[in-house]
């Protein structure tokens, strides 16, 4: 690990330096919670999706020229992605985002908006 | 390179302890009470963290701090100068925000921040306390560092028009009175400063005017960079679009500004005296003030944080995000600002639960429009690494050197529906 990173992670913990009892706590209820996520959104692929709406609109509802991602399938976003990263299918920018994500990240990001709608009404 | 499980997991650590300072350190019933976040600055990264915060966990107390009763966008003001959009077109407001998603807007200044005590003091003496606490001031000027450029002479007589508004007007009205004939110059900072592409999409909306309307004037940049943001799609439109009417001078030509003299209206580089009728000096940039006041910024003048959930490493419990922020590979954008208030947004809602937050995501995608027709763009997808947030490798990137004028006309309309949507997500 690069010194860079190291000193941001000794600041990181020297600001936190009392509580370094709590970490190992931490690590051990974390471990016992990590597989649970069949009822809550998948927070990766939360994460991975939000950014989305910065052009495609909030939870993918577009007002003007630019496509909603609301509404579509999770097969139809996986695909559409994969298309533009492939170059299968033209695009302006949409290439250049998807090279950005690995196939499993794409896929994380249409189950988000494949089946935001349904949880959404 | 991905950073790793055992690199990612210290950083999340830190974040974790830092919440409980905040509320597994108070008695048992705290943990029953409302969860307060505390949002400073209702620009781009503020009210995007402000909704998204709410929109996540409508439970959250939230509460924005925003002087402004209005907020003009400094993206696509520079459209102002082309007679493309008004200033009432480029104006958001907070109505939604509160009415909507339940976030409180108080119209305040934050004048402290006591990070011991995790609170915030108001301009009218008001005390908000904050489990966390959100701080998205935007830039500030460096007064000082160009001798003969002060405020009183931005507000006057050489405009930066690098926060919208009353800047902007300023601007655009001494472009109007200027003579068919005139120099207008443009002196942008040095790297880092917010909106990388800002100067030379403003050179080339003021070029479109110009054109049309005062066609023997001249546009000369004088900047203190090799080179600049998207250079190559910029100059290869220019030399379309607006032949003869762009000189760019970089710092091999002695393009680096020393001083100006407002009353003579001169602009002194290292070279020679260049006069302007029109003399919009962009000043190197900081932090917002209130990030500076509350020891939050480093040695650089902006704020160093967790790439996890841009908590200050300074201080626990507070994240900084936006334009203040040191954020790695992402340029200080608007839409990196909003990005990276959902991320912090993300990762507050999961802290407070005693949750460990999703590995980051960013985004930036920024267009600049050349003339009506004539867009390009740069986009860009990170991710953490060893090295903090870098730019995935043969991702991103800019509109093609080669593009058809099919393409650029496409992307000047998807600027459109970019600015629409983003600011629908943001205040909508």
């Amino acid at each position: 690990m690069p010194s860079k990173l190291k000193i941001l992670l000794a600041v990181c913990v020297v600001s936190s330096g009392v509580f370094s009892a709590s970490m190992d706590a931490f690590a051990a209820r974390n471990k016992a919670t990590q597989p649970a996520k069949v009822a809550e959104t998948d927070p990766r692929g939360e994460v991975l999706a939000l950014s989305c709406a910065g052009c495609h609109g909030t939870d993918g509802k577009s007002s003007g020229i630019i496509p909603s991602v609301y509404g579509k399938t999770p097969d139809y976003i996986e695909t559409a992605l994969k298309d533009f990263k492939s170059g299968v299918r033209y695009s302006t920018v949409m290439g250049r985002h998807a090279k950005g994500y690995s196939d499993e990240e794409i896929h994380l990001i249409a189950q988000y908006f494949g089946t935001i709608w349904g949880k959404n009404k | 390179m991905n950073i790793s499980r055992r690199d990612f997991n210290k950083l999340v650590v830190s974040g974790i302890a830092g919440a409980s300072l905040g509320i597994f350190g108070a008695a048992g019933d705290a943990y029953a009470a409302k969860n307060r976040v505390v949002v400073i600055g209702g620009g781009f990264g503020g009210a995007t963290a402000a909704k998204y915060l709410k929109k996540l966990d409508p439970s959250l107390s939230v509460t924005l701090v925003e002087p402004k009763a209005a907020y003009i966008t400094c993206p696509f003001s520079n459209w102002v100068f082309a007679g493309l959009k008004t200033i009432g077109e480029i104006t958001q407001t907070y109505a939604v925000l509160a009415a909507r998603y339940g976030v409180e807007v108080v119209a305040d200044t934050a004048v402290s921040i006591d990070a011991a005590r995790s609170m915030v003091t108001l301009g009218s003496g008001k005390v908000l306390n904050y489990d966390r606490l959100i701080v998205s001031p935007g830039i500030d000027f460096k007064w000082g560092a160009i001798p003969g450029y002060s405020q009183s002479i931005s507000e006057t007589k050489m405009p930066h028009a690098f926060q919208a508004g009353p800047q902007t007007e300023l601007l655009n009205k001494q472009l109007h009175a200027m003579k068919n004939g005139g120099t207008v110059l443009i002196c942008p900072p040095a790297n880092p400063f917010r909106c990388p592409p800002g100067p030379y999409e403003r050179a080339s909306l003021i070029a479109f005017y110009l054109r049309d309307q005062k066609p023997k004037s001249k546009i000369v940049i004088l900047d203190p960079k090799d080179k600049f943001s998207k250079q190559a799609l910029f100059r290869k439109g220019w030399d379309r679009l607006y032949p003869g009417m762009i000189e760019w001078r970089g710092a091999a030509a002695g393009g680096k500004v020393q001083s100006v003299d407002a009353a003579a209206m001169t602009v002194t580089t290292e070279l020679d005296v260049v006069k302007g009728d029109v003399i919009n000096v962009i000043p190197p940039q900081r932090a917002g003030k209130i990030a500076v006041d509350a020891g939050l910024t480093d040695a650089s003048g902006w704020c160093p944080i967790n790439p996890v959930s841009f908590e200050s490493t300074v201080h626990t419990g507070i994240h900084v995000i936006g334009d203040a922020c040191i954020a790695g590979a992402m340029p200080k954008s608007g839409f990196a600002a909003s990005s990276q208030g959902k991320l912090a947004a993300a990762a507050i809602v999961r802290l407070l639960r005693g949750k460990e937050p999703a590995q980051p995501s960013l985004v930036n995608t920024c267009y600049s429009l050349l003339g009506p027709g004539y867009g390009v763009s740069v986009a860009g997808v990170y991710k953490l690494s060893a090295e903090g947030i870098v730019e995935i490798p043969g991702s991103g990137g800019l509109t093609p050197i080669d593009a058809s004028d099919d393409q650029l006309n496409q992307e000047a309309l998807f600027a459109r529906g970019w600015y629409n949507n983003i600011v629908n997500d943001i205040w909508g």
